[in-house]
């Protein structure tokens, strides 16, 4: 049981590791914004997922506050990246450079 | 403290998750422009705030979990704060 909790930590690390490393191989700013949520959404996920198991039978009681984490995550990620890409919007246009051009 | 199996699965996940801060590090520091650096700041934050929660299991005490949460606080405010900076030129209008 142990074990299992333990798998998940490394399958919500791993997906982690892909995230950072798609932050690497992708070409353009705008690409690059996707892959890291991977990892702060179903990584986060995972791994808190594993804390709660191994605590729950490590205390032998429901152990739950890890929740708060994965819902302050799930909440913030998209307003920090929202931000993040408006800005970097702003500063592409105040340069000339509009890359939202072609869709017009 | 994990031994065995178990524990050689949690100190491989903490490999991995090193491995991915070593990304991050990377784009941090080459980055062409300042956005891509704060993106690579946020990913780093994330991956720190698992590396932290991965060393709480790994020592089976709950005292690991407020300084995870801590480090995602903090990263939600420093990201929304450069962002808002690259926006506007300040932080607080």
């Amino acid at each position: 049981m142990s074990t299992a909790a333990a798998l998940l930590v490394l399958a919500g690390a791993s997906l982690a590791l892909v995230g950072s490393l798609g932050l690497l191989r992708m070409k353009t700013f705008y690409e690059r914004v996707h892959p890291p949520t991977m990892g702060t959404t179903l990584g986060t996920g995972l791994v808190l997922i594993g804390s709660m198991l191994f605590f729950t039978m490590h205390e032998s009681r429901p152990v739950l506050h890890e929740i708060l984490i994965g819902v302050f995550m799930t909440l913030n990620t998209p307003v920090t990246y929202l931000l993040l890409v408006r800005a970097a919007l702003h500063r592409d246009r105040a340069e000339g450079r509009d890359p939202l051009k072609s869709l017009n | 403290m994990n031994a065995g199996l178990p524990g050689a699965i949690l100190m491989l996940a903490q490999i991995v998750i090193a491995l991915a801060m070593a990304c991050a590090l990377y784009r941090l520091l080459r980055g062409p422009r300042a956005q891509d650096r704060v993106l690579a700041l946020d990913t780093l934050y994330v991956n720190a705030m698992l590396l932290v929660l991965t060393f709480g299991i790994r020592e089976a005490a709950s005292l690991y979990f407020e300084a995870a949460l801590i480090i995602g606080v903090m990263g939600f405010v420093s990201t929304a704060a450069l962002a808002k900076f690259l926006l506007r030129g300040e932080v607080i209008e």
